[in-house]
């Protein structure tokens, strides 16, 4: 099952700029979309539009062949039906029913065998065994959210919408369930957008990454393409991390894991295990530039390269540097001029293991 | 005690409170969920009887279902006598008059409910109507009880719209609090100490109620 989604729609709210998004983006069955900006840049207002729950006042929204919303010809199709799951940042879980009600509670066409049946399918594919009776305020932010999951996902829609499905959740939870939830998405089959502010979760959750800026969308592409090569300053600066690496781990000592990219051996914090893909992500102002042939310092890494490209952006210089992967390191227009540094030259790149970042990717 | 009072004035507040449930609920969802610019207009209607003196909305309710006027012909025409002076008309006359202490508690119940419950609802396939029953109802059971024992109670103590609307016929709209009057009238001080004692015992309890209904904490059954 192939899928299209194409929004083009404007919404304003009074005292603040309007949201003017247009994004067009093929999902197959089981590609995560993910809407990634800072607060206020609109992705909420985009993904209640296509949940039916905004009405903008102008433009079309369409999802494979059905068209929801056209302010032009009067089509306005309602959230009922439009057969989606949508799961809102607080998960929104009816307090007064209790886990099976909530995820039954958007079974009412089936009969009251099948509903039970499929109640009891979730239950067990959302590890919620245990849990039937108990009333929301009963449970961790971990099972609240895995039932919000279970009550969106049961009435078997046809895309998943979810609003930060992880901000609700302590950090070290988050961590956790991060990897999990893109492993829930693939094994469901379902195409889903996923609204989120954090970089790293955009780039383990996500197959397409929508990056979103005052209302507008300002590029769309596969995570690392958007990360590594960002069309524009404005989404250079929304994604902040400069370099996005496909690699994978060959050691692991201790929280402290070697990463293999492209035959350049890293150091990083992660307890990834060994032979697991990750993205080694690292922002161009942890790195610094040494000259080669000087002393120890205590940064873990150091990569020996070559300056492929100068961009300098007003005070300071943008220094991509080849060393087995494309790297980006800032500096200031001084440093650069001390360590005389030219396209060409030769050059360290050193980097603490904290600033190398893993995000876990299967 | 006049025991027919009695059972007229309860007889009206049951149905006040029963039918104003019927047509409260669906007045306060559209009070409580419109995004209409100018529904303040139709709030202010809704809280008119709350300030207005019964005599003066007693008044125009007589002359609004009076022989007169379109609607009270359309009823003399349909059921063959007018509705001033008759159980029907003061029971319309009730349902006007409480209509607010309805309302308002049904509104600011629904008001409460987190609309993101309500819009998730939405998202799952459940209709407005059954969203409605499965959610905003459950979650609103407080302010439901408080507006219904609230119009019933207030329907219990309504003397000037009675007197206006009603007239004073024995079994059919004299009501309590007429007859308490019509005994001081008469100098009969015990028999409208005894009718006065069962409305303040009948209020107090029906006050009660509502009190204790909308206690944060329930301090004589722990919360289930």
């Amino acid at each position: 099952m192939a899928a299209e989604v194409a929004i083009d729609i404007t919404k304003t709210f009074p005292g603040r700029a309007p949201i003017s998004a247009a994004l067009t983006c093929r999902i197959e069955q089981a590609t995560s979309l993910v809407l990634f900006g800072p607060s206020g840049s609109g992705k909420t207002t985009i993904l209640r539009s296509i949940a039916g729950l905004e009405w903008p006042e102008r433009g079309t929204i369409r999802f494979m062949s059905r068209t929801w919303l056209d302010i032009g010809s009067r089509i306005r199709v309602s959230p009922q039906q439009r057969r989606i799951g949508y799961m809102p940042q607080d998960y929104a879980l009816f307090p007064t029913h209790s886990v099976a009600g909530n995820i039954g509670y958007g079974l009412g066409d089936l009969s009251s065998v099948d509903r039970t049946k499929r109640v009891d399918e979730m239950v067990d594919l959302f590890q919620l065994r245990g849990l039937e009776a108990a009333k929301p305020a009963e449970l961790s932010g971990g099972q609240q959210q895995r039932v919000a999951l279970a009550r969106a996902v049961a009435p078997r829609p046809q895309l998943l919408l979810l609003d930060e499905p992880l901000s609700a959740l302590d950090a070290p939870t988050r961590l956790q369930l991060r990897g999990e939830l893109r492993g829930l998405l693939k094994q469901l089959a379902l195409p889903s957008m996923i609204v989120t502010h954090d970089w790293a979760e955009a780039l383990t959750i996500g197959d397409v990454i929508a990056v979103m800026g005052d209302g507008r969308v300002l590029q769309v592409g596969p995570p690392q393409e958007v990360f590594s090569r960002p069309k524009n300053a404005d989404v250079a600066q929304i994604v902040g991390v400069e370099t996005v690496v496909q690699g994978h781990v060959i050691a692991q000592a201790d929280g402290l894991a070697t990463v293999s990219v492209n035959g350049t051996t890293l150091k990083g914090l992660g307890s990834d295990a060994i032979g697991s893909p990750v993205f080694v992500c690292i922002r161009a102002e942890d790195v610094v530039l040494e000259q080669t042939g000087s002393g120890m310092t205590s940064a873990r890494n150091h990569l020996v390269g070559k300056v492929s490209e100068i961009v300098p952006h007003g005070v300071i210089v943008h220094v991509k540097i080849e060393c087995g992967f494309p790297l980006v390191a800032m500096v200031t227009r001084g440093a650069l001029e001390d360590l005389s540094l030219d396209v060409g030259s030769p050059v360290i790149a050193a980097m603490k293991a904290g600033a190398v970042h893993l995000v876990p990717r299967s | 005690m006049n025991w027919i009072a009695i059972g007229v004035t309860l007889k009206l507040a049951i149905l006040t409170a029963v039918i104003l449930l019927v047509i409260g609920v669906p007045i306060a969802y559209w009070v409580s969920f419109s995004r209409w610019r100018w529904k303040f207009l139709i709030e202010s209607v809704v809280a008119l009887p709350l300030v207005l003196p019964p005599t003066v909305l007693g008044f125009y309710i007589l002359v609004a279902i009076g022989p007169h006027s379109p609607l009270g012909q359309l009823y003399a025409d349909l059921v063959g006598s007018p509705l001033p002076f008759t159980f029907q008309g003061l029971l319309f006359a009730s349902i006007l008059y409480s209509l607010p202490f309805a309302v308002q508690p049904f509104a600011t119940s629904f008001d409460q409910v987190d609309r993101k419950l309500i819009e998730a609802s939405w998202t799952l396939g459940v209709s407005k109507l059954k969203t409605f029953f499965r959610l905003i109802a459950p979650l609103s059971t407080a302010g439901l009880v408080t507006g219904v024992v609230l119009s019933f109670a207030h329907t219990l103590g309504e003397f000037g719209v009675v007197l206006m609307v009603g007239g004073n016929i024995e079994g059919e709209t004299r009501t309590v609090s007429i007859d308490i009057y019509d005994e001081v009238q008469a100098l009969n001080y015990a028999g409208a100490a005894k009718t006065a004692l069962f409305l303040l015992a009948i209020s107090y309890v029906v006050l009660l109620v509502v009190y204790a209904l909308n206690r944060k904490v329930w301090s004589i059954w722990p919360p289930k």
